[in-house]
């Protein structure tokens, strides 16, 4: 039982990362179309920024500032210039398959201009265990879920409470209904890069102390945030947020009751039975096919 | 006339190179024209799949995979290599067959979601199921072919040989696009409601897109095992299917030649980058998203382009020269 | 007295809460020329819909030569001689004109075998530049169809529905978009179709004085019943008819 419990506190842990990281999945598709298969990528970076400036001699605070900004300066605005912009005219699956090598070219360059090698990565968050009724709880694990909790309830306040965040929202629904409304669509567009950046960036930072800054991080993160975004529904910021949950927790659940081998195999089997059955995801509204 | 005599001196330029070159050769060199020839298989069969037919599919490196598996599994047991051939064939087709099903529900995004789970499921299999696959520690002990007396076995030998199945392939592939099920499948990629009220049973063209494209796949893994003589999970990872997919895009999807180019660039231009080391990645990661960038219909779309282009040009050429000549008249 | 052709007893079809067609029943006889009008979002293009197998009904029958054919697939539909065109320009802008007629034929002959081993166009060049020259086509027949003009593509489009042979054909909307020169064309083949080849046709049209020009009879819709039914000229002095026109 106890076992359980700290699984399960594992698996929400991992899960609001994914969410994380889902979500940003989730509004790059809403507002441009993008079906980032670099997100897991994006994940991995920022960490190595903050890497780079703790090696010149930041404290950790200022380091993990400056990683914000670099992601958001590299994978927010460069990755939406840079690529997205001039691919979209193209359609959804040339872009996609650009942002394919998209991924190849950052594992690599972090392999080549930084190490093949796992490095260790500072955590901000408290570390240890709690002894809670006999029962050895990860205080790192409440931690990162609290703060992952935290980031998605205040972008999700963000969303619907400013104006700003509506005009995103409106963006993200329809771009032609919201530019005719007045709705500065580009800028919009661009916030929500900027905000996937972010996203990712702290996904970044909470993940690296637990699983180590790699440059194959990525992968597995990455294909985790595609399923989340799915399984959730494509078209939904709690959908995203459901769906990591929901997949983290399955993820940890599954290696310790089904098998190490096939943990893996319990979000693809989710993944397919989904889109076959439920294309619109468990949160999302079905939406009305045109002939 | 002097474009099409061009194209046939280009033609046969290339196939005496792929006959005399890799006689000067070093081993590696040999072993990666090898590879090119299996990878444009390959490659061709997802082209059938995604570029005649329009079906996403993120799967194609799962059925190099199986052919793959299915080979050395039969041959370590004692099969020779011919039967295993044609068993990995008909496994990948009938697979492919029912991957077909989830297209006939879902399109686009969705349907490459599908594929990409599958592709990593049977890579799951692969590493997992010791009992058939011996896991990580992979198969080997397996021979290279022989037939008629003729062996496979050095490298040079092996080399023609995967020549010839190219060869044979894309004779296949020649005739299947320009059968009537051809122009059925490009139907169904530019407009399959339309296509269904001609009387295309779009349903069939679309599981026979996969079942045939997903076969290729797996001659082409049949071929593969022998080259390496040694298969284990890691090459078929769902980076594969990326790989093969890029490789489709990057010589232009639907171009017949696509993927003849696109292999070539996703084989060969690596190597020629080794020089740059690790470096040789990035250049090639770079070089896709310029490229993609520049044109999304690859290498043999900007080609296309330009030949559309001096075509109009000269077109309006004539059509001038004769308006002015009736201005005369 | 002519056949019955085709006959639609009673279809509805309705999108949530929202009835489109409303229990609309017609007749379609042997070498006619019906024409189905109606304002704007009357239902017409969801009833061809529903007749061919596109949507399936929410009620009602379509028999075709007295057999039940409501819900068949639409190629199961097409290969039974019915065909259609679309509202908006459906052709196939990579192949040639050519090609895109054999395509319109092709799934008409043979079984899947003989169209993978048999002859490249299916045995049907024939057939298909018979067609070419019959819309006058001849010029362009081995240009991609992408590169017509509008006008030109949309009596491709209308040809590849004759390609097969078929029973019965079903036009929507072929004047929408087409300019007077292209429109009196594709009037007159129309017609030679019908009386040289005894062709029959449903055409749904918003052009009212080229289905007043064209058909035999008329069906009128508004708001997704059948208000009106008979010659053009019954139905041009109908009062329902005038009042529905008048009234949006």
């Amino acid at each position: 039982m106890m076992n359980f419990i700290n699984l399960l506190m594992a698996g929400l842990a991992t899960g609001a990362i994914y969410a994380l990281v889902a979500i940003g999945f989730t509004l790059l598709w809403q507002t441009s179309q993008t079906i980032n298969f670099a997100q897991g990528e994006f994940v991995m970076v920022p960490a190595f920024f903050v890497l780079a400036a703790l090696n010149v001699g930041m404290p950790l605070p200022l380091a993990l500032l400056v990683g914000l900004a670099l992601s958001m300066l590299v994978l927010g605005v460069l990755f939406k210039r840079l690529l997205v912009d001039p691919m979209l005219r193209h359609g959804v699956l040339p872009l996609a398959i650009c942002t394919m090598a998209l991924s190849i070219f950052l594992k690599e360059t972090v392999k080549e201009v930084y190490s093949a090698e796992a490095s260790p990565f500072p955590s901000f968050l408290p570390g240890g265990n709690l002894n809670l009724l006999g029962a050895t709880i990860s205080i790192q694990s409440i931690s990162i879920f609290v703060f992952a909790i935290c980031a998605v309830v205040a972008l999700q306040t963000f969303l619907t409470k400013t104006s700003t965040g509506r005009q995103m929202q409106a963006t993200a629904q329809n771009p032609y209904v919201a530019k005719l409304l007045g709705v500065p669509v580009e800028r919009m567009i661009m916030y929500t890069f900027l905000i996937n950046a972010a996203l990712v960036a702290l996904a970044s930072f909470l993940i690296s102390p637990v699983y180590l800054a790699k440059f194959s991080a990525g992968e597995t993160l990455g294909l985790a945030a595609f399923i989340a975004a799915i399984v959730g529904g494509f078209n939904q910021i709690r959908g995203a947020i459901v769906g990591g949950l929901l997949l983290g927790v399955i993820d940890n659940l599954a290696a310790a009751y089904i098998s190490t081998q096939y943990r893996g195999a319990v979000p693809l089997f989710l993944l397919i039975a989904v889109i076959l059955f439920r294309p619109q995801g468990l949160m999302g509204r079905a939406e009305e096919r045109t002939v | 006339m002097s474009r099409s005599l061009l194209l046939k001196a280009l033609g046969l330029v290339v196939i005496a190179a792929l006959i005399f070159v890799p006689l000067t050769l070093n081993r590696y060199g040999i072993y990666i024209m090898s590879l090119w020839a299996i990878m444009t298989i390959a490659a061709m069969g997802l082209n059938l799949t995604l570029g005649y037919a329009g079906q996403v599919s993120l799967a194609q490196g799962a059925f190099v995979g199986l052919g793959a598996y299915t080979v050395a599994i039969m041959m370590t047991a004692g099969f020779g290599f011919w039967l295993p051939l044609v068993l990995a064939i008909i496994i990948t087709f009938a697979v492919g067959w029912l991957l077909g099903y989830p297209a006939l529900r879902v399109q686009h995004h969705y349907l490459a979601f599908v594929t990409l789970a599958f592709s990593t499921l049977v890579f799951l299999v692969f590493r997992n199921e010791e009992w058939l696959t011996k896991g990580i520690y992979g198969i080997m002990g397996f021979k290279r072919p022989s037939a008629f007396g003729v062996s496979f076995q050095k490298p040079i030998e092996f080399y023609y040989f995967t020549l010839g199945a190219l060869a044979l392939a894309s004779a296949f592939m020649a005739w299947l696009v320009r059968s009537p099920w051809g122009r059925a499948f490009v139907a169904l990629r530019e407009n399959p409601i339309r296509a269904l009220s001609l009387g295309v049973d779009t349903r069939r063209y679309t599981l026979m897109a996969f079942a045939i494209g997903s076969a290729m796949g797996g001659f082409a893994g049949a071929l593969y095992a022998p080259l390496v003589e040694f298969i284990d999970p890691t090459p078929f990872t769902l980076a594969l299917s990326l790989n093969l997919l890029m490789m489709v895009i990057v010589g232009g999807s639907g171009f017949f030649f696509g993927p003849f180019l696109g292999a070539a660039i996703g084989v060969l231009l690596p190597e020629w980058l080794r020089f740059a080391h690790g470096w040789y990645l990035i250049i090639y990661a770079l070089f896709v998203m310029l490229l993609l960038i520049k044109t999304p219909t690859g290498i043999l779309g900007i080609v296309e382009n330009m030949i559309a282009a001096r075509k109009t040009r000269a077109a309006s050429a004539a059509r001038a020269a004769a308006s002015a000549g009736l201005d005369k008249a | 007295m002519t056949r019955t052709l085709l006959e639609v007893q009673g279809i509805r079809k309705t999108f949530g809460g929202i009835t489109a067609v409303d229990g609309v029943s017609f007749e379609v006889r042997e070498g006619e020329i019906l024409g189905i009008i109606g304002p704007n979002g009357c239902g017409k293009s969801t009833l061809f819909n529903c007749i061919l197998g596109q949507l399936p009904p929410t009620e009602g029958k379509v028999l075709l030569d007295g057999d039940d054919v409501t819900g068949l697939r639409p190629s199961e539909m097409n290969r039974r001689g019915v065909s259609r065109t679309f509202q908006l320009l459906q052709v196939f802008p990579q192949l040639s004109v050519r090609e895109n007629l054999i395509l319109a034929g092709q799934e008409h002959k043979g079984t899947m075998v003989t169209r993978l081993f048999g002859p490249r166009d299916a045995g049907l060049t024939p057939d298909a530049n018979q067609i070419i020259e019959f819309f006058r086509l001849g010029h362009l027949a081995d240009e991609k169809a992408g590169g017509l003009s509008y006008g030109q593509q949309k009596l491709l489009d209308a040809a590849m529905a004759f390609m097969a042979g078929p029973r019965m054909v079903l036009l929507d909307e072929p004047a929408g978009g087409v300019n007077l020169t292209m429109l009196g064309h594709l009037e007159e083949r129309l017609r030679a179709m019908n009386t040289e080849r005894g062709a029959t046709f449903v055409v749904i049209e918003h052009n009212m004085d080229f289905v007043m020009r064209l058909c035999t009879r008329v069906v009128v819709l508004a708001e997704g019943k059948k208000i009106a039914e008979g010659t053009p000229a019954e139905v041009r002095a109908n009062q329902a008819v005038i009042d529905a026109y008048l009234g949006h």
